[in-house]
């Protein structure tokens, strides 16, 4: 088991990590620097910090303008506010005039916990996907965290990254030549009988399913995929000419979101059953965030029954 | 420059903005007649640019937050020389690039795009960030509709451009009174605007927005104001320089009919020539 670590805590300290060397990054929070941990760039490079207060909207707007000066800002809320509230700013004054701005969603999904669903943004993925342009990515855990921050700094254009609040196990650490880019899923492991492909926290929820499909002689594949836009529509066909059924986790709706983003590629390249696991179009409620990832059957149990609706599928 | 050479620069742009509207068949008249004098102000007076190059990062800045006002920005960006004045005859068509709201890619000399009301204060803001940021002494400049000071996120940007004190920012409200529903105060009130800016931090200044010589002076006021942003509040006429159009808030987003466009065309042609 490795070592429990939020994922953005990992991304507060990459942040100020690579943002203190860059003197183009200007980071920006709308009064939740302590629980995005942009604080932690603050603290070492204070003048290239701005809070905006609770204004999101304005937040947006003004990472926009700082951009055409050749900034990189890199703005910060959770989720909800980062992706929802504010999805007109972010699509007229950040995607369409191409700028380069970072939106970085923490304390995305249900296992925000406590807060309950007001909080628990299970939209994002589908919402910043779905505009032209936008490059989304989640990591799943802290050491991936670290790559994806350097890799949207120096990707030049809008890039939204979802981050979560809760620890999770730090897995990518093992990978035998583990190399983060935009845009290329990562095997984890072998499998034939059906490919699972999670993104953010849903991967060790994967690797964990695998151990039960294991012992009932279910050899199953396990594809991280980080980058949701542009998604990697290579190692997904391959997955389904070989796997010949396909199983998506998410912690999102499983509507629009990364399902429906794999589903889009395997129907037109590689038709084959393509089940969606995540939440199941309903809200959250309040909860340690365990409880309530159980409770809606978001974790490797969950993936496991989608695996066998799939095999049911498979011809 | 002289406000005779001002103003005739002025019905030179309506001219070119009502062919615009006309061939395109769409577009906004109303608010780009109202706004349309104070641009060519800015941009014959008081910006610091030069078309030639266009993207000079030490450049003065202008986002024009009431997109749909396009006719009059790309017709003063045309006259100032930043793209051939035939352009405007692409205005709206699906086979040119020059969009219906401003946008900034494609049409050279455009700060930022715009059209989504309430935007274009929070990215002035941001352009003036950076340069307090960056130690450079460029202007940032930002023009509002009336009717789109009722969006929240302007009055978020106003209390963040005064707590930034940003005296490199300069705002202005083209208060014509009208918008698309009906008169502003009757659709929902701003008044007393003055009273609002000032209470939000900012050096409030009411002029004429027909009056190049009161505008000019105000822009130059707002240069010598120290520790905090200016917001000019130009009072207009929607439809200001044609006859029928004038305070008609049916204008608002109307194309005049060919006989429309010739009676407009001959008055403002007087106006030149008077």
């Amino acid at each position: 088991m490795g070592e429990k670590i939020a994922t953005r805590a990992a991304y507060g300290d990459s942040l100020k990590k690579y943002g203190k060397e860059n003197p183009r990054v200007i980071v920006l929070d709308a009064d939740l620097s302590g629980a995005t941990y942009s604080n932690r760039f603050a603290q070492e490079v204070p003048e290239r910090f701005l809070n905006c207060g609770i204004a999101e909207s304005n937040m947006v707007g003004i990472a926009a303008g700082l951009a055409t000066t050749g900034k990189i800002p890199f703005l910060h809320s959770f989720a909800m506010f980062a992706a929802g509230r504010v999805y007109d700013q972010v699509r007229n004054s950040v995607a369409y005039p191409r700028l380069n701005v970072k939106i970085v969603g923490t304390h995305a999904g249900l296992s925000v916990g406590e807060d309950g669903a007001t909080h628990q943004c299970i939209e994002d993925i589908a919402l910043m996907r779905v505009i032209p342009g936008m490059t989304v990515v989640n990591p799943c855990d802290a050491f991936e965290a670290d790559a994806a921050v350097k890799a949207v700094m120096d990707y030049e254009g809008p890039c939204y990254l979802r981050i979560g609040r809760n620890p999770v196990e730090v897995v990518m650490d093992q990978i035998p030549g583990y190399h983060f880019e935009l845009g290329k899923g990562i095997l984890l492991r072998e499998g034939s009988d059906v490919a699972i492909l999670a993104t953010g926290i849903m991967v060790q929820e994967s690797l964990k399913a695998t151990e039960a499909l294991a012992a009932e002689g279910i050899n199953a594949r396990v594809i991280n995929i980080h980058t949701i836009k542009p998604i990697d529509r290579e190692i997904i066909e391959k997955a389904a000419r070989e796997c010949g059924a396909i199983v998506t986790s998410e912690e999102h709706n499983v509507l629009a979101g990364f399902g429906s983003a794999v589903a889009e590629v395997v129907s037109e390249t590689c038709p084959v059953p393509v089940v969606r696991h995540g939440v199941n179009d309903v809200f959250g409620r309040s909860g340690a965030a365990q409880q309530v990832l159980d409770a809606y059957g978001v974790n490797a149990a969950g993936i496991v029954e989608a695996v066998r609706k799939a095999l049911a599928m498979k011809k | 420059m002289e406000n005779k050479q001002l103003a005739g620069l002025a019905t030179q742009a309506r001219l070119l903005a009502l062919d615009a509207v006309h061939t395109a068949n769409s577009g906004h008249l109303g608010g780009s007649f109202s706004i349309v004098d104070a641009l060519t102000v800015l941009y014959f007076n008081t910006l610091r640019v030069d078309p030639a190059n266009s993207k000079d990062p030490d450049r003065d800045r202008f986002v024009l937050s009431k997109g749909h006002c396009s006719p009059a920005l790309y017709a003063v960006l045309a006259l100032r020389g930043y793209f051939p004045q035939e352009d405007m005859k692409k205005f709206r068509s699906i086979h040119h690039h020059m969009s219906g709201h401003v946008e900034m890619n494609h049409v050279n000399g455009v700060d930022m795009s715009a059209g989504s009301l309430g935007q274009g204060l929070s990215a002035a803001v941001g352009m003036a960030l950076a340069g307090k940021l960056d130690g450079k002494d460029y202007r940032v400049y930002a023009a509002m509709g009336d009717g789109e000071i009722a969006e929240g996120q302007i009055w978020e940007a106003a209390m963040a451009a005064a707590h930034y004190k940003l005296d490199n920012l300069c705002g202005m409200v083209d208060v014509n009174g009208l918008q698309i529903d009906g008169p502003t105060d009757k659709v929902l009130s701003s008044a007393p605007l003055a009273d609002k800016f000032r209470a939000f931090g900012w050096h409030v200044i009411d002029v004429d927005g027909h009056d190049f010589g009161a505008m000019a002076a105000a822009f130059d006021e707002a240069k010598t104001v120290q520790g905090k942003p200016t917001m000019v509040l130009l009072h207009t006429v929607k439809g200001k320089g044609v006859s029928f159009m004038e305070n008609q808030v049916g204008w608002h987003g109307k194309a005049p009919s060919d006989e429309e466009y010739q009676q407009a065309r001959t008055e403002l042609l007087a106006r030149l020539e008077a």
